[in-house]
C-alpha cells in the first residue's frame, strides 16, 4: 500500500507493507535512526516520536496509522540549526549516557514543556515514566528538564 | 646545530586557552547523541544487506527429533535457512564459552534451556525472516527440565549436558577458598555465631539496546567485517578466528555506539556465529538483531547464587569469622565471562571490609535447563553477591547483638594504617580509610536523627527503615600472571599519536558502552600532556584502528586502559622532553614542566610549548641526537594488582502497612574511587547503578515455573525501576588514591550496582524488625514483603 506522511516538515510517500511498524519506517524506509526500537511492548519508550504533537510509541503504531499524520522525531528536534532547550539541557545536565533512550526521552520532554513551562521535578517523573533509562537513575534527566525550563523562561525574558 | 626559521605554533593558533586535566567537563559524545546521530549496530545499513532471525526452542529440555526447512524456505523472500544438523556438516555447531565450556550455536541434539536457538532464517527483510520462522517444522521429545539447582545435583535428576564425554551428573565445578579448619576453630569458639540462608535471585542486565549484529564476508579479499554489541571487540576477534578458522588479520570487529551493557554485551552469542555464517552463505551483508524478549530469555543472566552465611563474633561485637556455601546456577552452559583461573569470579571478596580471623567458602556450581550467562548486570566478576552476602549477615550479626548496624561495621572496619591488606582469602586490598566514608554518609543522611524519627513513627505503628551497607570492591582485572580469558592476559594497550599541529588521537582497546571514554580520556591525556581535550580524539570499538586489548567490563576501563592512557602520555612527554631540550639548547635536566610546556628551571621567559615540541618533531631542522621524528608512543598496560574501591550507602524506605510496598524515600551514596576524573560523569554512574540497586531489591527476578518456562520474557513481566519508583539521589565522596595506579583512579563503574542491594534490603528489613524479621529475600515485592509480615517469608527460589 501507499503511505504519505509529513516527517520533521518534509511530505514522503512510499510503498509499504501494510503491517509495517512506524518504527521501522522512520529507522529502515527514511533512514532516520535516531528514533529507536527497544522492547515491542510499548514498555520502554526509546521509540517515541510524535504524531500530531502528542508524543506515541511508535513501535506500537502502524505506518499505515500516521498516513496524513504530522510526524516528528529526534532529527526534527532542533530548528533552524538551533539546538532545542532540552538538547542543550540533557548536555548541561548529563541526562544521557549511553544515549539510547535519549531521543524517545527529549520527545517527551519536549511535549511536556510545551503544555507545561515549569514544571515540578514530580510532573517530569510522571511524564517519563513511561520510558526507560538503564543509565542515569532518572535525576539527570530530571535536572535537564528543569535546565530546559529555566533557559526558556529567561529566553523569553529577554526577547 | 642549524638555526631553522620555522613557524611557531603559537604563531597561528590562539594558545590562550588553560589546558584542561580532571573536572567537570561535558561530555563529547553528547553532541551527536542528542541530535539522534548516534552510531549503533542496528543503525547499520549496508547495499544489498538481508536480515536474519532465529528459531528458538519453546521448551527447556526436549530431544530434536527432527527438523523440515522445507516450506520456510519457499517462503517469501526467504534466501537460506540454516540448522544445527547444517552447520555440524561445517563443524560449526558448537562454539567454545568464556569459560572452557561449549555452547550449542545451533542445537543438533537437544535443546536445554527455553529460547535457545535450533535454525535461523536470512531473508530480504526483518518481517519476511520472522514470517519463515513460523514454517519451520520441529519435532520435539520433551525432557524432564531441571529447574531447581538443588534438584541438578540429586543423583536421579536428568543429565542435561550428555553432549560432554563422559559426563554422568550436571555438577560443573567446586571451588573453595579460604582456611576450612582455621574457620571451623574460630566458629567453635565464639560467643556468637549467626547463619542466614540468603538468595541472589537471577536477574538480567536488559541494556535497552538488545544484542545484535551485522555481517559482512568479503570472499574476494577473505575479510569479515563485524559490527557487534560487543563489550570486547578485541577478545571477539581472536575468538571468531580461532573457531571459524578465518585468519585474525582479516577479521576486523567493530563496536559502535553501544546502548547499554552492564556485562549483558561480553560474551559471544550465537547469533553473532549466525550472521557470520549467514553472510559467507549468501556473500551479502547480513543484520541480525535480536528483539526483547530474544534479549530476556537468551542472553547473560546474572546472579542465580543460592548462599548460606555464617558469621561469628564477640558478644561486644568484634567480627571474628565468615564462613559460607553456596550453590551456584550456572544454566545449561557455563559461560561464565570471568578470569579462567576465577570460576566464582572475585567472590572471594566476602570478607568484605571487615578485620577477619578467618574465612572460608565453598561453592559447588551446577548446570540447569536455563539461559547460560552468570556474570552479567554491573557484578564486578560476582562482587554483587559476595557484597549482598556479607552485608547482609552483618546486618543479622547487628540485629542478634541488637548493636546499631552502622557502630557495628566501623568497630570491625579495616583501619587505615593496615593497607596493604591481605584478606583471609588472600585479596590484598590497595588502600582505604573507611570510617571518614561511613562518617561523611551517617552525616549527610542525618543517622542519628533518622533514627529518632523511626522510633517515633513504630510507636506510631509506621514502617519507616533505615538501611546501611559498606562495601569494597575488587576492580580492573587484572595483572595478567593471575588473570586471563581463555589465554588471553587481561592487559590493555594505547597508543597515543600527537599530529604536527599538537591535536592528538589516543587508540584505546576499551570501548564505551556509555561510560563516556570519548570523554574521560582525553582528559586523562590532558591532564598528563597539557593538550586541551577538545584538541584529543579518542578512537574505541574498532579493532583496525586500537591496540589489542580486553574489553570494557569489570570495572576495568579506567583502572587498566586509564592507566594505559597515562603512561603512554608520559612516554610522549619524556621524548617531548628530549626535543624541548634541543629547541631551548639546554640540557633535559634543566627543564621543567608546566602543564602544557616545557620552561628552563628558573626562566619562565624561555619555554616551549606542547603544540611547539609537536610541530619540530615533525617539522624540518635537527632533532637531539637519537631522537626519532614524530610524536607518539604505544604501551601495553599489565596492572600489578586490582584497585579496591570503597562506599558507604544509606537508604531510607517507607512501608505502607495496607499494602506491603516499599517506597525508597532517601539513598545516600558516598563512594571513594580514588582520583576522580570527572565529577559529573562518575556521579552519572553511581546514579545509574542505585537504580539498578532498587530494581534487583524490589522488582527484577527472571523466575522460572516448573517446566522451565522463562516467566521474565518480556518487559511488562520482568520490571525495571522508572523515574516513579527511584528518589533523587544524594551523592557524596571521598578520596583516597591507589598507590600502584599511575593517577591513583580505581574503577567505579558497578560499586553501586554492588553496593545499594543490600543497604535497600537491609532498610526493608529494618523497617520490619516489629514483626520479628531478620531477613527476607529479594526481590521485595509487595506480595513478597506483605508475606514476610505474616511470617511466610519463603525464598523466591
Amino acid at each position: 500500500m501507499q503511505v504519505t506522511m509529513t516527517v520533521n516538515d518534509v511530505e514522503v510517500t512510499r510503498e509499504i507493507e501494510g503491517r509495517l511498524l512506524l518504527v521501522h519506517f522512520l529507522r529502515d524506509v527514511l533512514g532516520l535512526t535516531g528514533t529507536h526500537w527497544g522492547c515491542d511492548t510499548s514498555n520502554c519508550g526509546t521509540c517515541v516520536v510524535w504524531l500530531d504533537g502528542e508524543p506515541v510509541k511508535s513501535c506500537t503504531v502502524l505506518a499505515a496509522m500516521a498516513g496524513g499524520h504530522e510526524v516528528r522525531t529526534v532529527e526534527g528536534l532542533s530548528r533552524n540549526g538551533e539546538l532545542d532547550p532540552i538538547q542543550e539541557g540533557f548536555m548541561q545536565c548529563h541526562g544521557l549516557q549511553c544515549g539510547f533512550c535519549t531521543p524517545g526521552m527529549m520527545m517527551t520532554c519536549r511535549a511536556l514543556l510545551d503544555r507545561n513551562p515549569d514544571p515540578t521535578d514530580a510532573e517530569i517523573r510522571e511524564a517519563i515514566s513511561g520510558q526507560i533509562c538503564r543509565c542515569t537513575g532518572y535525576s539527570t534527566i530530571v535536572r535537564s528538564v528543569r535546565w530546559a525550563s529555566v533557559h526558556e523562561a529567561s529566553k523569553e525574558v529577554t526577547a | 646545530m642549524t638555526a631553522v626559521q620555522e613557524p611557531k605554533f603559537s604563531d597561528f593558533h590562539d594558545n590562550d586557552q588553560k589546558p584542561v586535566g580532571f573536572g567537570r567537563m561535558l561530555r563529547k559524545e553528547d553532541p551527536r547523541f542528542i541530535r539522534g546521530r548516534g552510531r549503533y549496530t542496528d543503525d547499520v545499513q549496508l547495499p544489498g544487506m538481508l536480515h536474519l532471525a532465529i528459531l528458538r526452542s519453546p521448551y527447556a529440555h526436549a530431544r530434536i527429533l527432527s527438523v523440515d526447512t522445507s516450506a520456510a524456505e519457499a517462503s517469501p523472500g526467504v534466501k537460506v535457512v540454516v540448522t544445527g544438523a547444517m552447520l555440524a556438516e561445517k563443524g560449526l555447531a558448537w562454539m567454545p564459552t568464556l569459560s572452557n565450556d561449549v555452547q550449542a550455536v545451533l542445537a543438533t541434539d537437544k535443546v536445554r534451556f527455553q529460547g535457545q536457538e535450533v535454525a535461523f532464517v536470512v531473508a530480504d527483510d526483518r518481517y519476511h525472516a520472522r514470517d519463515a520462522l513460523e514454517l519451520i517444522e520441529v519435532d520435539y521429545e520433551v525432557l524432564e527440565p531441571v529447574v531447581d539447582a538443588r534438584r541438578a545435583l540429586e543423583p536421579d535428576a536428568p543429565l542435561i549436558r550428555d553432549d560432554l564425554q563422559d559426563k554422568q551428573n550436571n555438577h560443573v565445578f567446586d571451588w573453595e577458598t579460604g582456611d576450612e579448619a582455621a574457620t571451623e576453630a574460630v566458629f567453635a569458639s565464639a560467643d556468637v555465631v549467626v547463619q542466614e540462608d540468603i538468595v541472589y535471585p537471577r536477574v538480567h542486565p536488559a541494556p535497552m539496546e538488545t544484542c545484535g549484529a551485522v555481517a559482512d564476508f568479503d570472499a574476494v579479499e577473505g575479510k569479515l567485517k563485524l559490527w557487534s554489541t560487543t563489550q570486547a571487540p578485541h577478545a571477539h576477534r581472536t575468538l571468531y578466528a580461532i573457531v571459524a578458522g578465518i585468519p585474525e588479520h582479516k577479521i576486523q570487529v567493530i563496536s559502535p555506539d553501544i546502548g547499554g551493557g552492564f556485562g549483558n554485551k561480553v560474551p559471544i552469542y550465537p547469533g553473532y556465529v549466525c550472521a557470520i555464517v549467514g553472510s559467507i552463505l549468501t556473500g551479502k551483508p547480513v543484520k541480525w538483531m535480536e528483539d526483547r524478549s530474544e534479549n530476556l530469555i537468551s542472553t547473560g543472566f546474572a546472579r542465580d547464587y543460592i548462599m548460606r552465611g555464617e558469621i561469628a563474633a564477640t558478644r561486644d561485637g568484634k567480627i571474628l569469622a565468615i564462613r559460607t556455601n553456596v550453590l551456584a546456577d550456572h544454566g545449561a552452559f557455563n559461560g561464565t565471562a570471568a578470569p579462567v583461573k576465577y570460576p566464582a569470579g572475585f567472590f572471594g571478596v566476602f570478607t568484605g571490609s571487615y578485620d577477619l580471623q578467618a574465612a572460608y567458602c565453598k561453592m559447588t556450581a551446577v548446570y540447569t535447563n536455563k539461559a547460560p550467562g552468570g556474570v552479567a548486570y554491573a557484578c564486578s566478576f560476582r562482587i554483587t553477591e559476595a557484597v549482598y552476602l556479607v552485608e547482609r549477615i552483618v546486618d543479622c550479626l547487628a540485629h542478634e547483638l541488637n548493636m546499631d548496624p552502622a557502630e557495628l561495621r566501623i568497630k570491625n572496619f579495616i583501619q587505615p594504617d593496615q593497607f596493604p591488606y591481605e584478606t583471609k582469602t588472600g585479596w590484598v586490598y590497595d588502600s582505604g580509610n573507611y570510617e571518614p566514608t561511613m562518617r561523611l554518609a551517617m552525616d549527610m543522611a542525618g543517622y542519628a536523627e533518622l533514627r529518632k524519627e523511626q522510633e517515633a513513627k513504630r510507636a506510631r505503628g509506621e514502617l519507616m527503615g533505615i538501611g546501611i551497607a559498606f562495601f569494597t570492591e575488587a576492580v580492573g582485572a587484572g595483572p595478567r600472571k593471575h588473570m586471563d580469558i581463555l589465554g588471553l592476559g587481561m592487559a590493555d594497550g594505547c597508543e597515543l599519536r600527537v599530529h604536527p599541529t599538537g591535536k592528538a588521537v589516543v587508540r584505546l582497546s576499551v570501548q564505551s558502552q556509555g561510560q563516556g571514554h570519548e570523554t574521560t580520556f582525553a582528559q586523562i591525556v590532558a591532564e598528563e600532556i597539557g593538550i586541551p581535550p577538545a584538541d584529543i580524539e579518542v578512537v574505541h570499538g574498532d579493532t583496525d584502528q586500537t591496540p589489542f586489548g580486553l574489553g570494557t567490563y569489570g570495572s576495568r576501563s579506567t583502572p587498566v586502559s586509564g592507566a594505559a592512557a597515562a603512561l603512554v602520555a608520559r612516554k610522549v612527554r619524556d621524548k617531548a622532553q628530549l626535543i624541548a631540550s634541543g629547541m631551548l639548547e639546554v640540557s633535559v635536566a634543566d627543564l621543567e614542566w608546566v602543564k602544557g610546556a616545557f620552561q628552563v628551571k628558573g626562566d619562565p621567559g624561555k619555554s616551549v610549548t606542547i603544540q611547539d615540541i609537536a610541530f619540530r618533531a615533525h617539522g624540518a631542522g635537527d632533532l637531539p641526537e637519537g631522537v626519532e621524528g614524530g610524536l607518539e608512543a604505544q604501551i601495553c598496560y599489565n596492572p600489578s594488582n586490582l584497585t579496591y574501591p570503597h562506599g558507604a550507602y544509606i537508604c531510607v524506605v517507607d512501608i505502607d502497612p495496607g499494602t506491603a510496598q516499599v517506597k525508597v524515600r532517601r539513598f545516600i551514596a558516598v563512594d571513594d574511587c580514588g582520583t576522580r576524573i570527572n565529577p559529573m560523569i562518575i556521579e552519572g554512574q553511581v546514579h545509574g547503578g542505585l537504580t539498578d540497586g532498587v530494581g534487583m531489591a524490589l522488582m527484577e527476578m527472571i523466575a522460572f515455573d516448573e517446566d522451565g518456562n522463562c516467566l521474565g520474557a518480556s518487559l511488562m513481566d520482568y520490571l525495571i525501576p522508572t523515574s516513579l519508583e527511584v528518589p533523587d539521589w544524594e551523592t557524596g565522596y571521598t578520596v583516597t588514591p591507589s598507590p600502584h595506579h599511575p593517577i591513583g583512579a580505581k574503577g567505579v563503574g558497578e560499586s553501586a550496582t554492588v553496593g545499594s542491594p543490600p543497604a535497600i534490603v537491609n532498610a526493608v528489613v529494618d523497617a520490619l524488625k516489629p514483626f520479628g524479621i531478620r531477613h527476607a529475600d529479594m526481590p521485595l515485592t509487595p506480595s513478597r514483603v506483605w508475606d514476610a509480615m505474616r511470617g511466610r517469608a519463603t525464598p523466591p527460589i
